[in-house]
């Protein structure tokens, strides 16, 4: 008996040291989340500034461009943004999860670019193509390593290695709530609902064909941006409830072990009194 | 003069948001100001400064590329970065003029566009900082 109170109490004390880690990592998490969710207000008006722009422009004189005419798809690129740490519940699993179920059955013509050790981890042994690997920048995103990013994807497209470009991120709804969702950047595709197609003129300096070749890499690396900074939030958001869910559950299981913890107790102190009680009486006779 | 809405965004911030008489900014071709009522324009802009003009008071700002785009309602311009005079770091800047052109005279293994660039950025943010000296 004094052996089982020993081991529970063991337990009990090495449940409480991960609870208090648990504890710690929950509130350093929600403090980056409240810095994570003030970028991604300072950052939200510029990407979606630009993806407005872009598509007043595209929809107006859209199909002129070389770059951005429907083609037969056959590469395909996704550029996949997961995390560096882990612990995050299911953030990175849904972020792969989403590429796998597309991608599937077409190993040889599916290109990556990982973004995050979770999803490096993920696609290691896998048949796609892994083009470049980007680690530690999900955490805090420049605006630097967007562009570096959509250079690279950018080129491929331009020189016809690959026919789409496509992101894999998590948008920041709120606290609670991110969802997992794959956006295509190339081809072009209308992101709100399309506005009526009035032929409104517009002035492009010095020529349309040349706005385009600017605006075109101006907005794969904004959306890019806007990407990262959306999961980063997302990122400290699901890592914030993964830790609170384990802080809960730590909780309840040391209630459960005290429960038969003074069990335990309370039938090694009956057996005690019980053999004092009965020696008592043999000696009495 | 009537006003009309201005906007600009950078990645890192929303950087200026108010109702304005004229802006000026420098173009592809040279020196373009915006009016309310222009025709609709997209444009991709230089690295140089801006000025916005509303009722007597000029403001000035540096900015690093980007582009203009003037609609009927609003007019937005998009860049990577924009600085007042007050928030440039005047020896930084000096110090980032210096490594460009050290850069640019060794002339071997360098990337001349990126630290023409990067000079031309410099001797932009040295210039519109000094407009809050005059102050």
């Amino acid at each position: 008996m004094a052996q089982s109170t020993r081991d529970i109490k063991r337990r009990i004390k090495s449940i409480g040291s991960i609870m208090q880690i648990t504890k710690a990592m929950e509130l350093v998490s929600s403090a980056k989340l409240t810095k994570a969710k003030e970028r991604l207000i300072r950052t939200r008006p510029y990407y979606y500034t630009v993806l407005k722009n872009i598509q007043q422009t595209f929809n107006i004189v859209g199909d002129r461009h070389p770059l951005l005419m429907d083609k037969e798809i056959n590469k395909s690129l996704y550029i996949v943004i997961s995390d560096d740490r882990g612990l995050a519940g299911g953030y990175n699993n849904n972020i792969v999860k989403l590429v796998e179920d597309e991608a599937k059955g077409r190993e040889k013509d599916v290109f990556l670019i990982l973004i995050g050790t979770k999803s490096i981890d993920y696609f290691r042994n896998s048949e796609y193509k892994i083009i470049k690997k980007f680690t530690g920048i999900t955490e805090d995103p420049l605006y630097s390593d967007a562009e570096k990013i959509g250079e690279l994807a950018f080129n491929l497209y331009k020189d016809y290695e690959v026919d789409e470009i496509k992101v894999a991120f998590t948008r920041f709804v709120n606290n609670l709530t991110h969802e997992p969702e794959i956006r295509q950047l190339l081809p072009y595709v209308s992101f709100w609902e399309e506005e009526d197609r009035k032929n409104k003129v517009i002035d492009f300096e010095p020529s349309p064909e040349e706005v385009f070749d600017y605006l075109i890499p101006k907005y794969v690396n904004s959306y890019i941006y806007g990407a990262l900074i959306e999961a980063s939030c997302s990122e400290q958001a699901a890592r914030r409830i993964a830790m609170e869910v384990a802080t809960d559950n730590a909780k309840e299981i040391i209630e459960e072990l005290k429960v038969s913890y003074n069990h335990a107790r309370q039938s090694a102190i009956t057996t005690e009194l019980n053999e004092i009680i009965t020696s008592a009486e043999v000696l009495k006779e | 003069m009537s006003l009309f809405h201005l906007d600009i965004v950078t990645p890192k911030r929303q950087f200026f948001s108010d109702d304005i008489d004229m802006v000026v900014v420098k173009g592809i071709d040279g020196e373009l100001a915006v009016l309310k009522g222009r025709a609709p324009l997209i444009t991709p802009l230089k690295i140089g400064k801006i000025r916005i003009f509303k009722e007597d008071t000029v403001l000035v700002a540096a900015i690093e590329d980007g582009y203009i785009s003037v609609d009927e309602n609003s007019t937005t311009i998009v860049t990577k970065g924009a600085e007042w005079p007050y928030e440039i770091d005047i020896e930084g800047a000096m110090e980032d003029k210096r490594r460009a052109e050290e850069a640019l005279r060794r002339d071997r293994g360098v990337d001349v566009v990126q630290a023409e660039l990067f000079l031309r950025r410099a001797l932009n943010r040295i210039e519109v900082a000094q407009y809050h000296k005059k102050d």
